[in-house]
């Protein structure tokens, strides 16, 4: 298939999957904020969440202090931030719109459907009670937008770069997510099979669709090791690290071609190390320098996506 | 304004319905005004999910607008049809050995039936074409001719697009919305299919290929999603199952075309392009353009792709050109031509340009070179002052004008505010030219929803309408 078309389709499933998870985030953070109002851990806990996303610098720039309003607001609707939900949603569409033709009607439809809803939901303000309902609908979207297309659209290369582009977005946001938990609630990385604020940690799993998996898996307290040990290295839990780069990396080796070798061996090296890997190691490197490396190592691999297919060079 | 009386589509001028509309008449009466309503409502919303929409230029609010759909179809009776069809094959087959003659030995010109420096001088000319040999001597495979109706019901050529016609995609969104909303009324009626046009599309570009290919690929190269017929290139791609390509994703290499894919270069035989002449390469035409492949020029003239429609058809559909197309006919086929050209005067005349001045507010007075429907004068239309700035432009350059009387278009029921209302409609078939002279029954008819209106353009506030050519005589 055409490099471009390739390229627009990866990023579609990757501006949705984003969308998705900066819904997420919010979310959980909203619950959060409902248990515990203190102002402090309120400024904090949103100046991690933007520093997770990538937007703290630029939300400083913008705003002189942060608040829980101020944050939703941007992170959401914010037209200065160029990676805000409404952003991410309309380059998922613009995407959608250029391969309009390489998409089932179903799945451009749906994207497009998303796009018109946003701008009705923008304009009823989504603001303080609604912001629940709100970011409810994009995940489900997202859920929807994925559904159609597995279920509508014809198993070849347009597919694979689709999938592609949901689950290396899916590792590198769930390994931020797990991070900036980290850094808010263990600091010092300090006895991390203590039974410390049921709470928060339920709220992270909430947040990635996994409580209810904690609970089947390990029957048992939640501590941040065991959370960390299922969002990294669970098989079978399909936001983990190791299940998206495994995703990735079989993606990866069916559409090989003649200048792909490298990348290919790379992911499969991401993936050796989370299949063989274990917790210990990770706690003793730290948990947050862990994921850092993991991060590096999956923009390098996007990086060469990038290069290998989508803008592939002229080369006779 | 217009004094002449209006032929409408469905009534005679005692105000019967005429045959061919009266199941319809019969079925508007049965049915409930909410139930209509409620159509169309499902109608905006149908065009919408499906993001059916076009591109408004100069706009920076409203970047994409729905084309208005009404539901009224426009019926053309099948002998009617049967006339139109030899008339529209007959002046394709003229103008496509029009424009292999001018790029030839010029035979028209040397026989003084055309005005040699009209068209060598012309900048539609393309030097770059002359004595390329092209598969079929086919330049325009896909021709747009635009008929309207005046007087007693005649039909007219209003003018030719062989550059880059559009709106055939709407012709077929519109059938497919009225089949899912009307189905009753395709019981009533046997109506002619036009939904095979891709297929024959295919078959008409396959049909040109290189010579020496035997499995061509063709592709479809588009400006882009910001081009205000994106749409249109993207369902045409998809209905045929090509790929839809932009400049960038095409390059050239020892005069051969390849497409960059994720599995590397693929070689391209045939590309059916909707870009204009000036941006199909950098290196021939319009440095600046980012939208074109550098090296293209080189690897059409070398025989090793074939560009459709030809580069260079712009010469035969000039608004210059368009009052010798009559005389092409009787040049090329020495046949008389079936269909009529609209009267027109040619400004680049002494008297000609002496009589539109005495006449301009009787007159619609166009430019040349436009398209679109921008550019021109509709003189009983007009304020004063708007005829007398025309009238400065006209005589600052007179070559670049040509005159017409204003037509009363035929008018065709319409839903308005106010409910049915007849509005002017025209009607562009599309002409397919290949190993074969093809066309679907039928094509797309455009109405001006403005009262009194004659600009059926998109960008000026037309809509479409489902057309139905009938299978055979209702009466």
């Amino acid at each position: 298939m055409l490099s471009r078309t390739a390229d627009h389709l990866y990023w579609m499933a990757r501006y949705t999957e984003r969308a998705e998870n900066l819904a997420r985030m919010l979310d959980v953070n909203c619950r959060m904020t409902l248990l515990r109002q203190e102002e402090d851990i309120t400024r904090k806990r949103w100046a991690s969440t933007l520093a997770t996303v990538g937007q703290i610098d630029a939300y400083l720039a913008a705003r002189d202090t942060i608040t829980q309003d101020a944050a939703i607001e941007w992170i959401t609707f914010e037209h200065a931030n160029p990676g805000s939900i409404e952003r991410c949603l309309d380059r998922a569409r613009e995407n959608a719109h250029a391969v309009r033709g390489t998409l089932t009607s179903e799945t451009w439809e749906t994207l497009n459907a998303t796009w018109l809803e946003l701008k009705r939901h923008k304009r009823v303000a989504v603001r303080r009670q609604n912001t629940g309902d709100f970011f409810e609908w994009v995940k489900f979207r997202s859920h929807l937008a994925r559904g159609v297309i597995q279920g509508t659209m014809l198993h070849d290369e347009a597919l694979e770069f689709t999938l592609l582009g949901t689950y290396l977005e899916r590792a590198d946001n769930t390994a931020r997510i797990l991070d900036a938990r980290f850094e808010l609630l263990m600091p010092d990385a300090a006895a991390p099979d203590a039974a410390v604020d049921y709470y928060e940690w339920s709220a992270l799993l909430r947040s990635v669709s996994a409580f209810e998996v904690y609970r089947k898996v390990y029957r048992d307290l939640i501590t941040p090791r065991r959370v960390a040990e299922l969002l990294i290295f669970h098989e079978a839990m399909p936001r983990s690290l190791r299940h998206c780069t495994h995703r990735v990396h079989q993606t990866l080796v069916r559409v090989a071609n003649a200048r792909s070798g490298e990348t290919t061996r790379r992911s499969g090296e991401i993936q050796a190390a989370l299949q063989y890997g274990r917790i210990d190691e990770v706690l003793d490197v730290g948990v947050r320098g862990y994921l850092a490396s993991f991060l590096s190592r999956t923009s390098d691999l996007g990086a060469r996506i990038a290069h290998d297919f989508l803008l592939s060079e002229a080369t006779v | 304004m217009v004094k002449e009386a209006i032929f409408d589509e469905m009534h005679t001028a005692a105000g019967d319905v005429r045959a061919h509309y009266q199941a319809y008449a019969e079925w508007l009466v049965e049915t409930p005004p909410e139930s209509i309503v409620e159509k169309r409502n499902e109608a905006d919303t149908l065009f919408r999910r499906a993001g059916i929409t076009f591109a408004v230029y100069g706009d920076e609010t409203g970047t994409e607008r729905l084309i208005p759909f009404d539901i009224v179809p426009r019926i053309i009776p099948s002998p009617e049809w049967e006339l139109l069809q030899q008339g529209l094959r007959q002046r394709v087959t003229a103008l496509n050995a029009f424009l292999h003659d001018v790029y030839h030995d010029q035979e028209i010109l040397r026989a003084a039936r055309i005005p040699a420096e009209q068209v060598l001088c012309n900048v539609q000319y393309r030097p770059e074409m002359q004595g390329i040999d092209l598969p079929m001597d086919v330049y325009a495979h896909i021709a747009g001719i635009d008929l309207v109706r005046a007087g007693q019901g005649e039909y007219y050529v209003l003018e030719d697009n062989l550059r880059v016609p559009s709106g055939v995609s709407y012709m077929l969104e519109d059938r497919k919305a009225m089949m899912r909303l009307f189905p009753e009324l395709f019981a009533r009626y046997s109506v002619s299919p036009v939904e095979h046009y891709p297929d024959l599309l295919l078959e008409t570009l396959r049909s040109v290929a290189p010579s020496g290919v035997r499995d061509p690929v063709v592709v479809l190269l588009t400006p882009g999603a910001h081009n205000s017929a994106y749409f249109e290139h993207a369902f045409l791609a998809q209905q045929m199952g090509i790929e839809l390509v932009e400049g960038q994703d095409l390059f050239v290499d020892d005069e051969i075309v390849y497409m960059r894919t994720t599995q590397g270069p693929r070689r391209v035989d045939i590309i059916y392009r909707r870009v204009d002449d000036d941006f199909l390469d950098p290196l021939a035409f319009r440095p600046d353009s980012m939208l074109g492949v550098p090296g293209l020029l080189t690897a059409y003239r070398a025989g090793r792709v074939v560009i459709s429609n030809a580069i260079g058809t712009g010469i035969a559909d000039d608004k210059s050109t368009y009052p010798y197309v009559p005389e092409m006919v009787r040049f090329y086929l020495g046949e008389e031509p079936i269909l009529q050209n609209v009267p027109t005067w040619i400004l680049r005349r002494e008297e000609d340009l002496e009589h539109v001045l005495a006449n301009l507010s009787d007159l619609v007075v166009k430019e040349v070179h436009g398209a679109g429907g921008y550019g021109m004068l509709i003189g009983p239309l007009a304020t004063q002052a708007e005829i007398e700035a025309f009238r400065l432009r006209i005589l600052a350059d007179p070559a670049r004008y040509i005159a017409q009387p204003t037509l009363a278009l035929s008018a065709c029921p319409t839903f308005v505010e106010a409910g049915l209302a007849p509005r002017h409609v025209d009607l562009r078939p599309f002409v397919l030219s290949g190993r074969d002279v093809t066309m679907v029954p039928g094509g797309l008819t455009r109405v001006a929803l403005r009262e009194g209106s004659l600009v059926v353009n998109s960008s000026q506030g037309g809509g479409t309408k489902d057309t139905w050519v009938l299978e055979r005589a209702l009466c």
